[in-house]
């Protein structure tokens, strides 16, 4: 068994474009669940429309980089509006479904060979990157940075450090919603619907922000994975959305740091299991071939998240006052 | 009876792809000498390989015109041609219709179909070819052919999405896991039937005892310890997606990645009316659907148990006030749920054909949309969707590319809830 690489491919899973797409994703998902009690199924669909909207303003308008970061940003937007309008007057398991189905929709919509000519359908869409500048925005020069696990070259660095930098301003800005009065409310809403209403607050107008905020973030959690990799609809299947809500739930929902703490924990056992289980395969120790090993650490995913929410539903740092799906 | 019609569109996709596979094939073996050329002197070309399953088709006639330039050829005794063209434009390619053997027609698209040079300078154009009747099938026996199988799929997304609404109006839960159950009856069957090696009238009705084994798990080892610790209906609807998660991985780890397919799966097609043609399978199909979705309202209806599965999704507190045993209830509940998801899963292992590890997972929101439609919760209403959902996503193939039948459905799903909530046969007060 060679330690030297699982232990290092593991620790270099604290700090990848992955992780951090995944944290802003999962930042969405708590402004959703965590605070406004908004069960979005659907936030693979969100970052399918940021990435998306953001590769096709590239590659199909011409339009520079940052222009095209902002046309997915407000696709993120338009999608949370339109799924926001028929459902949020709704129970909350209603959402859940329709998230789910309008998620599936865009990524049907991204896949048929209908539109290829914008979208790539199965293959997808790349070289947007270098076609819109973002690759020529980068500031460092070519090289290497880093040490141990964390050697990047000048690319990857420049889309940490962007990546880095979004996530940060996401969550300055959700931490500061959530101690205004708006977020006081927004909460209240979590807890009573209809004593926020009794107040004469309109609950429609504040699930609606909610759910446009948290959107957003799922879009740049997209936008920043497409900086780095090509966009694909193979990605964004509901698998990703549950992968995303087990990171979610293992920080706490309802806190500003759990969901990223539960993105690189989950992205670090994602790299340790996958780097691990392969070798006890080969090795005679796990009676599996290599792809059955693979599928392994997706069983144990399935696993942890059913344990997790029967055992610890606030997650790692919350506040188990502060859920109230547990009843 | 070799009849191909348009009608049945898994058939003719399977034939396509047998075609397109060996016309594939072929091009890999084509050396350019032996083709039938013209216009070898220009830099751009258009090429081609015109076989029926496999079979080279010479003296075929193929026209290029595009750009003010026009030129023709007739295929070699390989089924090759290839036209040069002077320019990197558009062209449209024609295959002479007349030229071919008789019976045989493009099948799918036109004739004439345009294409457009890339960047090698040379551009494939193959049409899809074979025996059948392009022309001659009208819209109308179209659509009825294609409505009879709306109904077929429709029956057995019927079956799993009455066990779903049970579920929900039993225990309140949103059971994501009801795909992976729809999968396990499909591969229960795969183990009896290929396996096992047993005959396909053994091996289904054991599918289902197994499925229904499952569902008796479930509830034994998870549903019931976890309504014993007070977990709220969301904390449940998360725990079902953990546990789909898990079952579809196992499934993998066990069946792997592939499609595998069932004994019997490509039964010959029986010609009704019209141009209206099922396979035995389909037939089959039908029966048993309708058999057990009348046996199960014979159940909800009449028994005991029936009844007294309609009085909890009432309202449960009233009826274990009145003595209803609600734990015991459940578990049949379950039962059932699960015997008639996996009984759905064998079927649509039938009509897909295949049996693949994610295939619950395609399936699982449509199951969810047929039971909004119908009515979260009530058991006859999710029958009704699931008909509507299975004639949507068949009939909506004459009007939208194929590959998203599955949209329109879900398109009816956020629609209803726009408008109608409540759903076809559902009650207000149920939305909250």
């Amino acid at each position: 068994m060679d330690w030297g690489t699982i232990i290092n491919n593991t620790l270099a899973g604290l700090l990848t474009p992955t992780t951090i797409a995944f944290a802003l994703a999962a930042l969405g998902l708590a402004m959703h669940f965590g605070f406004a009690g908004l069960l979005n199924f659907g936030i693979a669909g969100f970052m399918a429309i940021g990435a998306y909207g953001y590769a096709i303003s590239v590659l199909t308008f011409g339009l520079p980089w940052w222009l095209g970061m902002i046309i997915g940003v407000l696709g993120s937007i338009a999608f949370a509006v339109l799924l926001g309008v028929p459902t949020l007057r709704l129970r909350g398991d209603y959402l859940a479904i329709v998230t789910i189905a309008a998620a599936e929709i865009a990524r049907l919509l991204f896949l048929t060979t209908a539109f290829t000519d914008v979208t790539g359908s199965a293959d997808g869409l790349f070289g947007y990157n270098s076609a819109g500048g973002f690759s020529s925005a980068n500031p460092f020069p070519p090289g290497s940075y880093g040490f141990g696990p964390w050697t990047y070259n000048s690319e990857t660095l420049w889309v940490l450090t962007f990546g880095l930098g979004v996530l940060a301003l996401c969550i300055w800005l959700l931490w500061a919603l959530m101690r205004s009065p708006w977020g006081r409310v927004i909460k209240g809403i979590r807890e009573d619907e209809d004593a926020v209403r009794a107040l004469g607050k309109n609950v429609f107008a504040y699930k609606m922000q909610a759910l446009i905020i948290g959107g957003v973030f799922g879009g740049l959690g997209g936008i920043v994975y497409a900086a780095f990799a090509n966009v694909s609809p193979g990605v964004y299947v509901t698998s990703i959305t549950f992968f995303i809500w087990t990171a979610l739930l293992l920080g706490g929902a309802a806190t500003i740091f759990g969901p990223v703490i539960g993105s690189v924990i989950f992205w670090v056992l994602q790299a340790f299991l996958s780097n691990i289980l392969p070798e006890l395969a080969i090795n005679g120790i796990l009676p599996v071939d290599g792809t059955q090993a693979a599928t392994l650490r997706f069983v144990l995913v399935g696993i942890g998240l059913m344990l997790l929410v029967i055992y610890r539903p606030q997650g790692i740092f919350g506040d188990k006052r502060e859920m109230t799906f547990v009843k | 009876m070799n009849f191909l019609s348009v009608g049945n569109p898994r058939r003719l996709l399977k034939l396509l792809i047998v075609v397109f596979t060996s016309l594939i094939i072929g091009l890999g073996l084509l050396t350019p000498a032996n083709a039938d050329t013209v216009g070898e002197e220009y830099d751009y070309a258009v090429l081609g390989n015109v076989k029926i399953e496999g079979v080279a088709v010479g003296g075929v006639r193929m026209v290029v015109e595009g750009s003010g330039y026009s030129a023709e050829t007739l295929t070699s005794d390989d089924g090759s041609w290839l036209i040069g063209v002077p320019t990197k434009d558009v062209y449209s390619v024609t295959l002479d219709e007349s030229t071919l053997p008789a019976g045989v027609v493009v099948l799918e698209g036109e004739p004439t179909q345009e294409v457009e040079l890339g960047l090698s300078g040379r551009v494939v154009m193959n049409f899809f070819i074979g025996e059948g009747e392009r022309n001659e099938v009208s819209f109308v026996d179209q659509f009825i052919s294609r409505f009879i199988y709306g109904i077929n799929f429709g029956l057995m997304l019927g079956l799993a999405s009455v066990g779903l609404s049970l579920v929900f109006g039993t225990t309140g839960l949103s059971n994501f896991a009801h795909g992976e159950m729809v999968t396990f009856g499909a591969v229960a069957a795969l183990v009896f039937g290929v396996f096992m090696q047993l005959p396909i009238w053994v091996a289904i009705p054991l599918a289902v005892i197994a499925s229904a084994g499952m569902g008796w798990s479930l509830d034994a080892g998870l549903w019931k310890p976890l309504r014993k610790k007070g977990l709220g209906i969301v904390q449940l609807m998360i725990v079902s997606i953990g546990l789909s998660l898990t079952m579809r991985y196992i499934i993998q780890f066990f069946i792997g990645g592939g499609t595998e397919q069932l004994p019997g799966f490509d039964s010959p097609k029986i010609s009704l009316f019209g141009a209206v043609a099922l396979s035995s399978n389909d037939l089959y199909s039908m029966g048993i659907s309708i058999a057990v979705i009348i046996g199960f309202a014979v159940w909800l209806i009449k028994t005991k148990t029936g009844k007294a599965t309609r009085a909890i999704s009432d309202n449960p507190d009233l009826a274990a006030a009145s003595g209803i045993d609600v734990d015991k209830v459940i578990r049949i509940v379950w039962i059932v749920a699960a015997a008639l998801a996996g009984l759905s899963g064998v079927l649509w292992a039938y009509f897909r054909p295949g049996i693949k590890w994610d295939m619950g997972t395609q399936i699982l929101l449509l199951i969810f949309a047929a039971v909004t439609l119908g009515g979260l919760g009530t058991a006859f209403g999710a029958l009704i969707g699931a008909l509507i959902v299975g004639i949507l996503v068949e009939t909506s193939g004459m009007f939208i590319p194929s590959d998203l039948k599955y949209v329109g459905a879900l398109v009816v799903l956020i629609g209803v809830l726009m408008f109608r909530p409540q759903g076809i046969m559902g009650r207000k007060q149920r939305i909250g």
